[in-house]
């Protein structure tokens, strides 16, 4: 299957890692540790999980970080100031940040703009408009938040699978689904083979354009909705910076990212690997948490390096006889 | 082929396109008629504004005046997916496929066999195998396209679009990568389809496969119609004429000095050459001044006998000589470091860099190989740009157009440009004449001569035997990733080229192509 290769390495090193990390903190290999993992990077595996469409297809979504930004601040102060109903403003929420991300993508298919700069344009307006909104932390009340933070499956060994992370895995399997398995997919990795030629292949590339934004800032809105049930408020400055992680984490799933190749479970093993790191700094104590940046960046680039190798080496030309001779 | 008596239904009805892009102006006021069940040849020369009529009757891109009828209702799809939906299937010039997608997802792109919203893998497979069957294609359908020569990649867009042409087929030069036989099994299918009344436009510089499938031909000349004829009672130098608008000048005269022995220096030398897996090893001996064909059907190892030549790829046996002093050629660099070019048969992904002008493209090789640190002034640029863009006919005569909006005809020859312009000791050529317009190719088979007797050491791949008759000295035959068989003198014809092919028994049937 398309990225197969990459995507074993990148579970190697999850394996690897995870092991390493057992070897010297042996408490870190139990369904307690590993279900908190999953719970603190819920809103990064499902945001990801959109980018992974966005950068397969050729493009990014430097925007998403805001999006999740403003949807907390906009849930915090729909449900606290404005009285509005918690389903209603999940609702309105998705609505308006799909529509958002359609809005992106028509701009970006009918000006036939870079979707950097159009993105770019995109994170400062939604972080614009969060701090608009409300320029202080909104704690929220509502007992539906504590209903669902109260959730969880018990693993076995004590573990708790909490709700949020219950939607993170749902997202990432769906997309997967729909990546690998459908038509939508397949028009994803055209799209990012070459959009002139998939246009001349009958792909319809603008619609696919503006469908594939949107599902990225629906994922990014349903993410802001975890991100607010995981703090329990809403807060314009969250999730500062969260497009470059949710992009590492794609990257280092192995997903290239000049498009046309990749995968939605190598994005989720690359969304635990930093969640790994984490968990290993936290155990450790004395570090300071920016090494986790530093861990990533590592990775990232020797990510980035083993790509350009495996792209070199695709380069060179497999010739398989044509069967002509007959 | 029997040609319909004579009021067949129009299929589709062009009347007066005009498209322009900027002050030049592709394609004037031109008509073109297209019966149902015919065959119809479309050409001209390069630049002449095939692709473009092509693509503006398709919906590419925006035409400037004029309508299409198909089927007697006007038409004016707006994009290649309308013109499908319309029973439209074009296969464009620059083969349109995506070499990351598998070769089945290729084929049904957008139109998977699906159940419950999900792509049946298994029957898209089954039906991807079906499909390339008929095309005498036995491959693995879920490896990724890329990873396949281009003969088979051409052979894969051919496939999608005669699969997807309900009512019209449109094909631009699908010719131009395959071997006789491949084109044997198009030609069968297109006859097929033409039988179930499809109607097919089909535009080729080979003038034989031109009289040998079309019923018809029209003709484009800048941009404009020149006039629509039966190919029955057309005669070659008619055609020809109006093509090019003059007559062509008497060129492939035999190879006149070939069988006078001259002893001409080595240039390069290969002893048991090779590399496991790749091509067997082989020895090979290239002179100043001589021309070597390699002949071959695809896949026989031609285009990897260049490359390890050239140094494109490293070869793990045997010993290479440069003017008799042995050097290893373990990369491009090396090659252009001893004097070597090469141009690849695969323009667009090997060589034509389409962003940049026709002036930047010719000049590059030449640049990489004199270094960064000594510059061509800009002055000794335009020089040598203007010199190729004469010496070659490249048209327009603007060297400061992006190479990317030639015609793909003028892309050959500014890649050939580009090595000449590198005065090289050796240059390898695959498949040079390829979608040449029958002009040009003179003036390139001219050209090869030329350089020759200025000293140059050329090493020919071509699937045009008659071609490689007309020029080469020695004809090296491949087989099977072999060399099996080297010609020389007298023994070269097209007759012996085949038969040293074909030796192992297997019949293949070749139409002289005079
Ligand atoms: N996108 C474009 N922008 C600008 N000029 C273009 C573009 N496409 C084609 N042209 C110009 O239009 C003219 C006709 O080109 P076209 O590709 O139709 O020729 P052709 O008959 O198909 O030639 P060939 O046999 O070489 O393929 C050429 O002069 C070409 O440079
Ligand atoms: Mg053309």
């Amino acid at each position: 299957m398309k990225g197969l290769p990459p995507v074993l390495i990148t579970a190697i090193v999850l394996v690897a890692g995870f092991a390493l990390c057992a070897m010297q903190f042996p408490n870190i290999a139990s369904t307690r540790v590993v279900g908190n993992l999953l719970t603190d990077n819920a809103f990064l595996g499902i945001v990801a999980t959109g980018m992974t469409f966005v950068i397969i297809s050729g493009g990014i979504d430097l925007s998403v970080g805001s999006v999740i930004g403003f949807t907390t601040v906009f849930v915090a102060l729909a449900i606290e100031r404005w009285g509005v109903p918690p389903l209603v403003a999940f609702t309105a929420i998705l609505l308006l940040s799909a529509g958002f991300g359609a809005a992106m993508g028509a701009v970006i298919h009918v000006f036939d703009l870079p979707p950097f700069i159009v993105t770019l344009a995109g994170m400062f307006l939604a972080r614009g408009a969060s701090f608009l909104l409300s320029t202080e932390s909104v704690p929220i009340t509502a007992p539906v938040y504590s209903t669902v933070s109260d959730f969880a499956l018990r693993m076995p060994g004590g573990g708790r699978l909490t709700a949020i992370a219950i939607i993170m895995l749902v997202i990432v399997i769906g997309g997967a689904l729909l990546l690998h398995l459908t038509r939508f997919g397949a028009n994803v990795y055209a799209l990012g083979g070459s959009r002139a030629t998939a246009s001349l292949m009958g792909v319809a590339v603008g619609k696919m354009t503006v469908k594939i934004y949107m599902l990225s800032s629906l994922l990014a809105g349903i993410a802001g909705i975890v991100f607010s049930f995981y703090t329990s408020a809403g807060y314009s400055l969250s999730a500062v910076g969260v497009e470059l992680d949710t992009i590492a984490a794609v990257v280092i799933g192995g997903t290239l990212l000049t498009g046309g190749q990749g995968s939605v479970i190598g994005t989720f093993l690359g969304v635990l690997i930093q969640g790994l790191i984490q968990t290993y700094i936290n155990f450790d104590g004395t570090l300071s948490s920016w090494w986790t940046k530093i861990a990533t960046g590592i990775l990232l680039f020797a990510f980035i390096a083993l790509q350009q190798g495996l792209v070199a080496l695709a380069r060179r030309p497999v010739r398989k006889s044509a069967g002509a001779t007959s | 082929m029997e040609n319909s008596p004579d009021p067949a239904p129009a299929l589709v009805e062009v009347r007066g396109i005009s498209k322009s892009f900027g002050a030049v102006r592709a394609l004037q006021e031109v008509d073109f008629t297209l019966r149902a069940g015919e065959i119809h040849a479309l050409l001209g020369e390069n630049g002449a504004g095939k692709s473009t009529l092509i693509k503006a009757v398709t919906g590419v891109f925006p035409r400037d005046t004029g309508i299409v009828r198909l089927g007697g209702e006007e038409v004016a799809p707006r994009s290649a997916k309308a013109a499908l939906q319309a029973g439209i299937a074009t296969v464009y010039q620059e083969v349109n496929l995506l070499p990351n997608l598998s070769v089945a997802q290729n084929l049904f792109l957008d139109r998977q066999p699906m159940r419950f919203g999900i792509v049946r893998e298994g029957e898209m497979r089954r039906r991807a195998n079906a499909l390339l069957a008929d095309f005498g294609l036995d491959i693995d359908v879920a490896a990724p396209l890329g990873s396949y020569s281009v003969a088979v990649q051409h052979v894969t867009a051919i496939a999608r679009a005669v699969d997807l042409s309900a009512r019209v087929l449109i094909l631009d030069e699908p010719t131009a990568s395959l071997d006789r036989h491949e084109v044997d099994i198009l030609f069968g299918i297109m006859r097929q389809l033409a039988k179930r009344g499809i109607g097919i436009v089909f535009v080729s510089h080979f003038l034989d496969q031109v009289y040998e499938i079309s019923d018809r031909v029209t003709v484009l000349r800048n941009g404009r119609l020149v006039g629509e004829r039966e190919t029955a009672s057309l005669p070659r130098l008619e055609l020809i004429r109006m093509m090019l608008g003059r007559e062509l000048a008497e060129t492939t005269s035999a190879r006149a000095s070939a069988t006078e022995h001259r002893a001409r220096e080595i240039c390069a030398s290969f002893e048991n050459y090779g590399k496991a897996g790749y091509v067997a090893p082989f020895n090979l001996e290239l002179r100043h001044g001589e021309v070597v064909g390699l002949a071959g059907l695809l896949g026989s190892g031609r285009t990897e006998t260049a490359r390890l030549v050239f140094g494109a790829e490293r070869a793990d046996r045997g010993q290479a000589k440069v003017e008799g002093a042995p050097v290893r050629l373990q990369s491009p660099r090396d090659g252009v470091r001893h004097g070597f070019g090469y141009c690849p048969e695969e323009r667009k992904t090997d060589g034509i860099v389409a962003e940049l002008s026709v002036r930047e493209n010719i000049v590059l090789a030449l640049q990489a190989k004199r270094g960064l640190h000594r510059p061509l002034s800009r002055r000794e640029q335009d020089e040598i740009a203007r010199r190729y863009v004469k010496m070659l006919d490249i048209r327009p005569a603007d060297a400061e157009r992006p190479v990317g909006l030639l015609s793909g005809g003028n892309q050959q020859k500014v890649l050939l440009a580009r090595w000449l312009a590198t005065s090289p000791r050796l240059l390898v050529l695959d498949e040079p004449t390829r979608g040449i317009d029958v002009g040009a190719h003179a003036e390139i088979i001219r050209l090869i001569r030329e350089l020759c007797d200025d000293g140059l050491a050329l090493l020919v791949i071509s699937s045009e035997l008659d071609e490689i008759v007309t020029y080469s000295d020695r004809v090296v035959v491949l087989r099977d990733r072999a060399h099996v068989e080297e010609l020389a003198g007298e023994a070269i014809d097209v007759g012996n080229i085949l038969a040293a092919i074909a030796a192992d028994g297997a019949a293949i049937a070749h139409e002289g192509r005079a």
